[in-house]
């Protein structure tokens, strides 16, 4: 049954839970009135999705031109933030899929939080290119539809349209993936309901039962999901890659995108996903099944892919000064040494240096440097992409259209107002559905509960029942 | 689901470890269970009840096949006989470039048919509500369920009984 677990594994689940309190525990947040705080933060984030909304029917309305671009920059913070957006749901698949691949038992703490996060935060990206388009009532051009222009089709060899393949597919499987992982947990919070949420409960559950044979065939859905999530997630962000890769832009123009942008993508949704642990732990209390060993956990990924993002980034330097082309290696001096060189070394700072702090386990373990340290790896991924795009195509081959950009309050806006619903969406998330995944905690409990291992545990009872269900 | 009703004798354990070892003692008295319910997966019960391997992979391998084929069958219509047109010098069939839409709808497809499968199969939805035996089963009682029609309720007294169930109910769903 469950796996005899090795003694230098601590315990991912605290306070001697039994089944039913992992029930209680998990499901009291959907089922008590809203806590002032979640009031006071719901009233934020509508405020701000509000004006993001605004900003985005004044972009509509007014058209692009209510934009700072120009004929030099044509891309600023629209695609920014795309990139960002969609960098920032990659961690919530790598959790729930590539550490299911890997036997990690400490994604059953964060995984549906970070699943979750990963749908707001596509939902968030594709606001972005569906607007830039310029007359986004027109998007569906970009599907091959049948249509009385021929029928003329799209380029299919276009990484803009890879991109939209890859992005829809991701969003629709990250959705399906999330939903059925929810369905057990749905019925749980059914059959502790009564009258309206009940009903509504009764419908989201999809009639789940428990029934043995249905545990299976879901086990095995997981399974398989998380197996085509896997290289879905690493594809999606080689593609957004490609988007720059396979232009003729010094700067854009190399083969090192892929694997950096996807690195840079954990990176940061790791970081996303440690700013909303920390603040949904304390605020529901789920300091016992989100541990501090989860949060060190997450550090450590912090710290092996901002280091991987580190060694990419030396790396564009020495093969722009060692393969001798005059134009890359004016791009990459004007990077760090141009106009934007405050964004160079903002990125610099926050995604290469300080999150060497974490190879000291005190920090590792403690909440408030990580929290601070979730904050400066998000703005550090966010200096990233507005580097790669905005100073690369600031200065082009004919200086006579060097261009210098900064945003209008209407950008600015709309990359508000995607927080806003980004974090709307995510409260709404924490007050609808358990926030810890109930059944799959309930699963590790055997082999990760503080009764059964660790300092805490309790005589050998534990470890006896590990031992005798593990033959 | 199947509409008339029937009369469930089930008893409720308080441990999935108590649960395996009663059904290996329902094995044993040859007592013919109708289904087990559980709060969450617990590995080995597919073995001790014989439940056969979930063909759901398979499901998923055909529909990422169709998924495949429809992705490279489309682009290559299109660029070869539909509308060819030439981009950057490259042949009209440029198969590398239609790798990355291919590997999408590949996944999609195999994804949504896999969900949809396993829904259909299994006979759950939305606005389906299937009868429940017990509420608790969803929260830490694990149940194993006899059908009262052709079994002898001496008998099943005795072996729950036996096993230690902590609960012994009858109901009609």
């Amino acid at each position: 049954m469950h796996a005899p677990v090795a003694p230098v594994r601590t315990s991912l689940i605290e306070g001697h839970k039994s089944y039913h309190d992992i029930t209680e525990d998990l499901c009291a947040p959907t089922e008590k009135a809203p806590s002032l705080s979640w009031i006071i933060a719901f009233i934020i984030s509508i405020a701000t999705m509000s004006f993001g909304l605004f900003s985005l029917a004044w972009t509509i309305w007014f058209g692009i031109g209510s934009w700072n671009l120009n004929r030099t920059i044509g891309w600023g913070y629209d695609i920014t933030n795309f990139v960002w957006w969609i960098g920032i749901g990659h961690a919530g698949t790598l959790i729930s899929a590539i550490l299911l691949l890997f036997r990690q038992k400490w994604r059953t703490g964060v995984n549906r939080a970070a699943e979750a996060m990963t749908i707001f935060a596509v939902v968030c990206a594709g606001l972005f290119p569906a607007t830039h388009t310029g007359r986004p009532w027109f998007d569906f051009f970009m599907f091959p539809y049948p249509n009385t222009r021929g029928p003329l089709w799209v380029n299919f060899n276009s990484p803009l349209l890879w991109d939209l393949f890859a992005i829809s597919t991701y969003f629709t499987v990250s959705l399906l993936f999330w939903y059925t992982g929810l369905v057990p947990d749905f019925a749980t919070v059914r059959d502790r309901a009564v009258g309206f949420r009940k009903k509504l409960y009764n419908v989201l559950s999809f009639g789940w039962t428990g029934s043995a044979k249905h545990w299976q065939r879901w086990e095995a859905l997981c399974l398989v999901l998380a197996g085509l999530a896997t290289p879905l997630v690493l594809s999606v962000h080689t593609i957004v890659s490609f988007d720059f890769a396979t232009s003729v832009i010094p700067g854009w123009h190399t083969t090192i995108f892929p694997p950096y942008f996807v690195a840079g993508a954990i990176f940061s949704g790791f970081a996303m996903v440690l700013t909303l642990m920390i603040i949904t732990r304390k605020i529901l209390n789920l300091q016992e099944y989100i541990t501090i060993n989860h949060i060190e956990s997450m550090n450590k990924v912090i710290l092996l892919t901002g280091t991987i993002v580190g060694v990419a980034y030396l790396t564009e330097l020495f093969i722009a000064w060692y393969s001798g082309y005059l134009y890359e290696q004016f791009a990459f001096f004007n990077r760090a040494m141009g106009i934007y060189w405050w964004a160079y070394f903002g990125m610099m700072a926050c995604n290469v240096l300080s999150p060497q702090i974490f190879w000291i386990k005190k920090y590792r373990r403690s909440i408030y440097i990580t929290f601070l340290m979730s904050i400066f790896v998000n703005i550090g991924m966010w200096f990233e992409r507005f580097v790669i795009i905005a100073t690369t195509l600031a200065r082009d081959y004919l200086p006579s259209s060097w261009s210098y950009y900064t945003p209008t309050w209407v950008e600015i806006g709309i990359f508000i107002g995607t927080l806003g619903i980004f974090f709307t969406l995510y409260l709404l998330f924490t007050r609808l559905a358990p926030v810890v995944a109930v059944a799959e905690v309930k699963h590790i409990l055997k082999s990760a509960g503080d009764q059964y291992i660790g300092e805490r545990a309790k005589g050998t009872q534990g470890s006896e029942a590990i031992h005798e269900s593990a033959h | 689901m199947s509409q008339h009703t029937k009369e469930v004798f089930y008893g409720l354990y308080n441990d999935e470890e108590d649960l395996i070892h009663a059904i290996k003692e329902a094995n044993a008295q040859h007592l013919d269970i109708m289904d087990v319910y559980t709060p969450f997966p617990v590995h080995g019960l597919d073995k001790v009840m014989h439940l056969e391997e979930s063909r759901l992979h398979i499901a998923g391998f055909i529909f990422g096949s169709i998924g495949l084929l429809t992705a490279f069958g489309f682009m290559t219509w299109v660029f070869t006989r539909d509308w060819p047109i030439i981009f950057g010098g490259k042949p009209y069939w440029s198969v590398p470039a239609f790798i990355p839409i291919t590997f999408e709808l590949t996944v999609l497809f195999a994804a949504i048919g896999m969900v949809v499968s396993f829904y259909t199969v299994c006979g759950l939805g939305p606005g389906v509500s299937n009868p429940i035996l017990d509420e608790r089963i969803t929260d830490d009682k694990f149940c194993i369920a006899f059908e009262t029609t052709d079994a002898d309720l001496g008998a099943l007294q005795a072996f729950f009984k036996k096993t230690g169930a902590g609960e012994v109910h009858t109901k009609t769903i």
